[in-house]
């Protein structure tokens, strides 16, 4: 007859450390969905439209119109969505009812990560494998280079998100040598697919600003637009070929809008770093902000304008003189206990 | 039920592990080279056969022995529906112990092992984790050649343990150590292939058994 000694089954926790986060259950989850979908038709019932077509979007407003909240974080106003967005997709119970677990690779903790590097190494394999074979029938290696300069690898948080479970910093950096391992090889080509779940596409940041070409009017005149924005004051100007050097600001000549000595110089110091002064004609509209930031939106609109007639080594130039560059400097806010955004009050010493 | 049990434990060699493997095919796959002299373990001196030229040559009569009892365990451990962890540390066979386990469909541990994993289960894992009711270990030895602190744990929590004993290993706390070579790549396709032949054919066994019984 058997006798059972000491089984290895886990001992139950007993009360003395912190409950870790509530995993939930497949039947939970299906409860809640079916729960949803219920009091989704009470909703659309109570608010007189039609069950069957009642979108997500109909649902926040209705819950916005029946519970009005006033508060500041979004998150913490009355919502109801479907739950598998409201419940983290994370570790439902991981084994069956006899108690094995689902994954093979479970009892090592991060089963997702390991199992993707398992995955991994296979095609790394599979890779080599075909390599010798070629290389056994004298075929010739594909030597294709593939554009690594326009994607980069998943970063660590987007891979977190992936598996749902968390990655160290060195395990993350082991993936990615692995990753960049098996794209080194020759014939690396056959798991494109597989990589490219990995590897996204960079923004094209390097790309040239695209000059827009000259426009011409019913008369016959080139012209180009251009936008600037300076402090609060937004500027379009559109500066025509062709002319005697007139500007009209807002319909009215800059001798009468700006009287200040100094905003006209700040108009005119695109033209005249061109040498351009008395060849163009300019229409500007402008709006916001004060004296000097409407001066310098306007100049930054019309150097944008001026670069569909000129080369692009002289954009380059405009460029390296700063007039192309938005200026980023606005009011700073003033601060609890100074008197302005860096003064501080005056220290007495008794 | 009961008798689906019993029935296996009547019989000696119910799964006839013996025919899987000879002396031959042990010897063809160097499990019986050992380390050199100077890696030899105390406790390893009984299963060693001798010396030549300062490397040890483990005796594969006591190999062929002790293999049969692991493989009939193995067989009965799978047969009553039992966890398998195979563990291995080495870097060259983890890809392939941990295919072997996924063929069998039984688990695997072939990555840094985490402190409390068995001893601290119900906190890393949920409380109503199953842990495993026998590990095998194709290296019983961790990469800085240290016995593996999994063969330490399972003695703690009672789990029973095969593993593979190289010249330099302590057999001491594992419940069916075989003598052999773990560092051949030949070695320990040939070590994965017999778990993988006597758990799939104990399964097999198994479902059978319990066809013939619901047939009755």
């Amino acid at each position: 007859t058997l006798r059972l000694i000491c089984t290895t089954t886990a001992v139950q926790r007993k009360n003395g450390g912190p409950p870790g986060p509530e995993k939930y259950t497949e039947a939970f989850i299906k409860k809640q969905i079916e729960e949803f979908n219920l009091g989704k038709r009470h909703l659309a019932n109570m608010m007189g439209e039609d069950p069957e077509t009642f979108t997500q979007e109909d649902i926040d407003r209705a819950i916005a119109y029946l519970f009005p909240s006033g508060l500041f974080d979004e998150q913490a106003r009355p919502l109801m969505k479907h739950p598998t967005e409201v419940f983290p997709e994370q570790r439902k119970i991981q084994w069956g009812e006899d108690g094995r677990p689902f994954h093979f690779l479970f009892y090592t903790g991060k089963q997702s990560y390991y199992s993707l590097m398992h995955e991994t190494y296979e095609k790394l394999l599979n890779v080599q494998k075909h390599e010798e074979q070629l290389i056994a029938q004298d075929l010739p290696l594909q030597k294709e280079k593939r554009n690594l300069a326009g994607s980069r690898w998943l970063t660590k948080i987007e891979l977190e998100e992936m598996l749902l479970e968390k990655v160290s910093d060195d395990d993350y950096s082991r993936f990615i040598q692995l990753l960049q391992k098996l794209v080194a090889l020759p014939c690396a080509d056959i798991e494109e697919k597989y990589i490219q779940k990995f590897s996204k596409e960079l923004p094209v940041q390097l790309q040239k600003v695209v000059i827009e070409p000259l426009q011409y009017d019913e008369r016959g005149v080139a012209f180009s637009t251009g936008e600037g924005k300076r402090k609060t004051a937004s500027a379009t100007a559109v500066v025509y070929d062709n002319g005697t050097g007139k500007i009209t600001v807002n319909g009215i000549d800059i001798l009468h809008y700006f009287p200040v000595l100094q905003d006209r110089e700040q108009l005119l110091f695109p033209f005249q770093f061109l040498g351009r002064i008395g060849k163009h004609d300019m229409v500007c509209t402008v709006s916001g902000g004060g004296r000097s930031a409407q001066a310098g939106a306007i100049r930054l609109a019309s150097a944008k304008a001026l670069r569909s007639f000129v080369t692009e080594k002289e954009v380059e130039f405009m460029r390296q003189a700063g007039l192309l560059t938005v200026d980023p400097r606005v009011k700073e806010r003033k601060k609890p206990g100074q008197e302005g955004p860096r003064r501080k009050f005056t220290w007495k010493k008794r | 039920d009961d008798k689906l049990l019993t029935e296996p434990l009547k019989h000696p060699d119910f799964f006839n592990v013996k025919e899987l493997f000879t002396l031959k095919d042990l010897f063809d796959a160097r499990v019986h080279l050992g380390h050199k002299k100077g890696c030899r373990h105390r406790f390893m001196e009984p299963y060693i056969f001798g010396c030549r030229l300062d490397q040890d040559i483990i005796d594969l009569d006591q190999t062929m022995q002790h293999l049969q009892l692991a493989l009939n365990f193995t067989a009965h451990v799978a047969y009553r529906g039992g966890i398998i962890l195979f563990v291995s540390r080495k870097r060259q066979f983890c890809h392939l112990v941990e295919s072997t386990a996924r063929a069998c469909g039984e688990y695997a541990h072939t990555r840094f092992w985490q402190g409390g994993l068995l001893t601290n289960a119900h906190v890393q894992f949920s409380p109503g984790v199953r842990l495993p009711d026998l590990l095998i270990f194709l290296s019983t030895l961790n990469n800085a050649f240290e016995p593996h602190v999994a063969i330490r744990d399972a003695a703690k929590m009672n789990i029973p343990t095969v593993g593979v004993v190289d010249t330099n290993c302590n057999p001491c706390l594992i419940t069916y150590p075989v003598p052999g070579n773990d560092d051949s790549p030949a070695a320990v396709e040939l070590y994965c292939k017999l778990f993988r032949m006597t758990i799939i054919r104990a399964k097999d066994k198994r479902r059978q058994s319990e066809a013939v019984e619901e047939l009755r």
